[in-house]
């Protein structure tokens, strides 16, 4: 598992990385060198500014993978909790903090305690969507509030029926998600 | 806003590292060590793919966008402006940022919809970044193909009542 994850780490990391470099020398043979270190400033500025969240997100992950109960989570959002795991799902997901270096640590952390795959896609569905602290800090800024209020209204119900397709999808196809568990 | 959130972060670890060494020493000294490791495996993804995401950004044919997204554009526009969603690189800012631009270069407030609702879904970067290595592949690959009616629901929801 160790293994197989960090390959598909190195794999992803490079086809960012190449991307990357293409876009910069791009960037740099079309607008000048000016252009190129304006830009690579304010990312390195937003990066030195992000990484403290991030190791926060990352000891949240680790610490709620401890913490939680096993048999409360099963009970709540696992395989037979039916409509309210999902709609549990949903709201943790709108309500939790942080961007996706929290997020995907804790919804593994849900599937590794036995929250069933229904539910954590319901949870990081309704994260992306519904989040609200990406809402107010990024959408907020750009959009004004009546779009934002609009979109997010329109969104409320698809983390839910998501999280009801997967639930019928693994059914459907109950002994190919048996294997790969 | 980075700061508030930052301190809302820390001060949420802080409470879990202290329920944590409240069970025990070895669960306090066994998640600091968990969180730390994560955070170093981590590390270079996050350098380039934060770092590049401005030049990713810079090198977008915006005007292109706009010009996709109207509100005439119908059904085409719709798919478009999901396609265009999941391709944008970069953080949360080039999403909203392209997609205010395009609502104000004249785009359909539903293509817009679609636009940044397909971008939550299915930013490539994103995917990639965070999502494949933390969660089991099989259960990312089906919250992709489960997700893939969502942003024509919400478009059309909006286009149905005319809101925003």
């Amino acid at each position: 598992m160790a293994a197989r994850r960090f390959s598909l780490f190195v794999r992803s990391t490079t086809i960012i990385a190449v991307l990357v470099v293409a876009a910069g020398t791009a960037v740099l043979a079309r607008h000048g060198s000016a252009r190129f270190l304006a830009v690579l400033g304010g990312d390195v500025a937003l990066f030195v500014g992000i990484l403290p969240n991030v190791l926060a997100g990352c000891l949240i992950g680790a610490f709620v993978t401890q913490l939680l109960p096993r048999d409360a989570v099963a009970r709540w959002v696992g395989a037979e909790s039916g409509l309210l795991g999902i709609v549990v799902a949903t709201m943790a997901g709108a309500l939790l903090p942080g961007g996706p270096v929290t997020v995907y640590p804790i919804a593994a952390a849900f599937l590794a305690v036995g929250a069933d795959a229904g539910a954590a896609i319901a949870f990081v569905i309704s994260w992306t969507l519904l989040g609200y602290s990406r809402a107010l800090i990024w959408e907020l800024p750009f959009f004004g509030p009546d779009f934002v209020a609009w979109r997010v209204l329109l969104a409320c119900p698809l983390p839910i029926l998501a999280g009801l397709l997967a639930r019928f999808a693994m059914r459907a196809f109950p002994a190919r998600t048996q294997e790969r568990a | 806003m980075n700061l508030a959130l930052g301190v809302m972060l820390w001060t949420v670890a802080a409470a879990l590292a202290l329920i944590a060494s409240r069970r025990s020493r070895v669960l306090l000294h066994d998640g600091a060590r968990n969180g730390a490791t994560e955070f170093l495996f981590l590390l270079p993804r996050l350098t380039i793919g934060v770092i590049g995401s401005g030049f990713l950004a810079e090198m977008l044919p915006q005007h292109l966008m706009a010009q996709w997204l109207g509100p005439g554009s119908g059904p085409v526009g719709l798919v478009l402006a999901s396609i265009a969603g999941a391709f944008t690189p970069g953080g949360p800012v080039v999403g909203f940022a392209i997609g205010a631009t395009a609502l104000k270069g004249g785009a359909g407030a539903p293509q817009v919809i679609a636009y940044s609702t397909a971008w939550a879904l299915f930013a490539f970067g994103r995917l990639f970044i965070y999502e494949v290595p933390f969660m089991p592949a099989r259960v990312v690959w089906l919250r992709v193909a489960v997700s893939l009616p969502l942003p024509f629901l919400a478009a059309g929801a909006a286009l149905l009542i005319g809101r925003p």
